[in-house]
């Protein structure tokens, strides 16, 4: 395609969107850093050494090392009873997996205090049976697995249907077994599109506020999150503290973009 | 080994239309045998039936005197080959050949061996450190035919083995298949929608239309005494006349066509005219007599393919060795009186 416009009109153009990006995107994004970085590199440190805000590291890092596999392992499955199977509901099912997209994460919070609760049956049954769900980790688990599964599945089931499924029966044909297929044959074609819902999911995991906040009970040192960390630290007007562990959350989304752009890359040379 | 279906009947969906309906075929030890049909006739979930890709709603599959219609796929002991190539992609080529032979444990060595056998075989000898994606059309679906006969399956199945590739590349591996089949002597079912390709490939060939079976012959059979009018339209491309018949002929515009025997007056039947079946002469011959008129005309090489348009307005495709059409000084506008001795005439309730 050429261009055609004369070049006030793409002046106008390119200066708008940068304009525009710049004002919502870089600059907020930069105004983190400058905050966090407010007092130099030493009280920087300090704040992330903190126990609450170590503790709140650490929690993130469980929570996503226990969802995000828990999603990898729920979405290719998904996806392959959706790609290799014809059987009856199946746009049901498709439609139901895009439903936390859907829904606010606050409500799906809710969801779960209302299912696990001191006020409903299972929850009453699990308190006698001395197990707790909600204020405490699995139910911080519970919820994000909740916000974070269609990340995985989503990316890869057009992929699948795309590609067709030629390969597996022609593996089927060669004497080779269900698992060998999945593992040697179908996992090899979709891998690109795998990691990069895997990355998606891993930065959708740590972020998570909504539906977290809900489930949490903001106890500090033990049920906090880290962004759920950054809002009591800014409620507490503890700035550098709060834009200290938000800058570890950008840090991560900026390694998100940089892996997309790699498998993108990855993808198109193969 | 022998492959026989039996009253095979599939369905995709509770209502509607199965795609295979009682379809019942045997397919010679040894012998190439061609499901034959236009797209959507049922041919490939037939194939497919056969090599337990596709579960059956009634019916049978046997391969000699077992049954093997509850037998999963990687237990038949087959060679698929796909149109599609379906070759594994992240995998070099001698990889995908011995693939067969590392699912079933076979050690380093033995693979190596035998994969060379193939690649020699499929005459790719030095491609064997390549990958899929770095090949032809062509050597893709030889590669495709190695994996396929490296665990010396005793049947091969092809599902339109050369329906991705170019006309020339075709006819090359067709050519090659054939002698393939030669040297391996295995019972092979192939689909195609080709009719020259099955004509020239099989001994056997099951033509389909509509999910059911229509006709199971040699090729001089299915050519010369087509069962059924769809038969001779598919394969062979006959022109269909209709009419009822009178004196033990009918008549079409001012054209005659002889009935067999035992067809009463009155009925209604179909002639099949096959387009070489046509003898023309120039009107100039004998005026008056014109029964058709050139409405185009083509040179096919050695031959002659034109449209001839009947008086009763029906156009008809004849074929004619381009030395007759020279001689007689054939040109588009010509008149022409048509002798259908050949004709093959069909009696009435059969449809296309």
């Amino acid at each position: 395609m050429t261009m055609t416009e004369s070049w006030p009109v793409r002046f106008l153009l390119i200066g708008l969107t940068l304009g525009f990006l710049g004002l919502f995107v870089v600059l907020p994004m930069l105004s983190v850093f400058v905050e966090a970085f407010a007092r130099g590199l030493g009280p920087y440190l300090a704040k992330l050494m903190q126990p609450d805000a170590l503790s709140a590291i650490q929690l993130t890092l469980l929570v996503a090392s226990i969802a995000v596999p828990l999603n990898v392992v729920f979405g290719v499955s998904a996806a392959w009873l959706i790609c290799k199977y014809r059987f009856w509901g199946k746009s049901v099912l498709v439609t139901l997996i895009d439903l936390p997209f859907s829904v606010s994460p606050v409500v799906s919070g809710l969801i779960y205090v209302l299912m696990f609760g001191r006020r409903s049956v299972l929850g009453t049954w699990l308190e006698q049976h001395d197990i707790h769900i909600i204020f405490t980790t699995p139910g911080i688990v519970l919820a994000t697995i909740f916000v974070t599964f269609p990340f995985v599945a989503r990316e890869v089931i057009p992929l699948m249907q795309d590609q067709g499924n030629d390969e597996e029966e022609a593996a089927l044909t060669l004497g080779a077994s269900g698992w060998r297929v999945l593992f040697q044959v179908t996992l090899p074609k979709i891998k690109w599109g795998l990691l990069y819902g895997i990355t998606l999911c891993t930065a959708r995991t740590m972020g998570e506020f909504g539906a977290v906040s809900v489930v949490s009970g903001h106890i500090r040192g033990r049920t906090t999150t880290m962004p759920l960390e950054v809002e009591i630290l800014y409620n507490e007007y503890d700035t550098v503290g709060a834009f200290a562990l938000a800058s570890l959350l950008m840090f991560l989304a900026l390694a998100t973009l940089i892996a997309k752009k790699i498998i993108e890359v990855s993808q198109h040379r193969t | 080994m022998m492959i026989s279906a039996r009253n095979i009947t599939k369905r995709y969906t509770l209502k509607g239309t199965p795609a295979v309906f009682d379809a019942s075929f045997a397919a010679p030890p040894e012998g190439i045998t061609t499901l034959l049909g236009p797209s959507g006739s049922g041919k490939t979930t037939l194939l497919r039936v056969v090599a337990g890709l596709e579960s059956v709603d009634q019916g049978q599959v046997l391969f000699d005197h077992r049954d093997v219609t509850r037998l999963p796929a990687r237990q038949r002991g087959i060679g698929f080959v796909f149109q599609s190539f379906a070759l594994f992609n992240h995998m070099s080529v001698r990889r995908n050949i011995g693939y067969s032979l590392e699912v079933r444990g076979v050690s380093k060595a033995d693979r190596r061996r035998r994969t060379d056998e193939l690649l020699a075989l499929v005459q790719l000898e030095g491609y064997g450190d390549g990958y899929p994606l770095q090949l032809s059309g062509g050597q893709r679906q030889r590669v495709g035919f190695a994996r396929a006969l490296a665990s010396k399956p005793e049947i091969l199945l092809l599902d339109e083995p050369f329906g991705s590739l170019d006309t020339q590349v075709r006819l090359e591996l067709r050519e090659w298949l054939t002698q393939l089949h030669q040297t391996t002597r295995l019972t092979t079912l192939m689909v195609t929608h080709d009719q020259e390709e099955a004509l020239e490939l099989s001994q056997q060939i099951v033509v389909m239309d509509g999910g059911r079976v229509v006709q199971v012959g040699t090729p001089s059979q299915i050519y010369d005494q087509p069962k059924t009018p769809f038969v001779a339209w598919f394969v062979g491309t006959g022109n269909v006349l209709r009419g009822t018949v009178e004196g033990a002929k009918i008549t079409v515009g001012s054209l005659s066509v002889a009935v067999p025997s035992g067809v009463p007056d009155g009925s209604e039947v179909q002639a099949i005219v096959r387009p070489h079946h046509f003898r023309l002469e120039k009107n100039g011959a004998a005026p008056g007599r014109s029964v058709g008129t050139i409405t185009r005309l083509v040179g096919l090489g050695g031959n002659v393919k034109l449209q001839l348009k009947l008086p009763s307005n029906q156009s008809v495709t004849v074929q004619l060795s381009r030395r007759e059409a020279e001689s007689m000084r054939l040109e588009v506008g010509d008149s022409v009186t048509v002798d259908l001795a050949e004709a093959k005439v069909f009696v009435a309730n059969y449809s296309i």
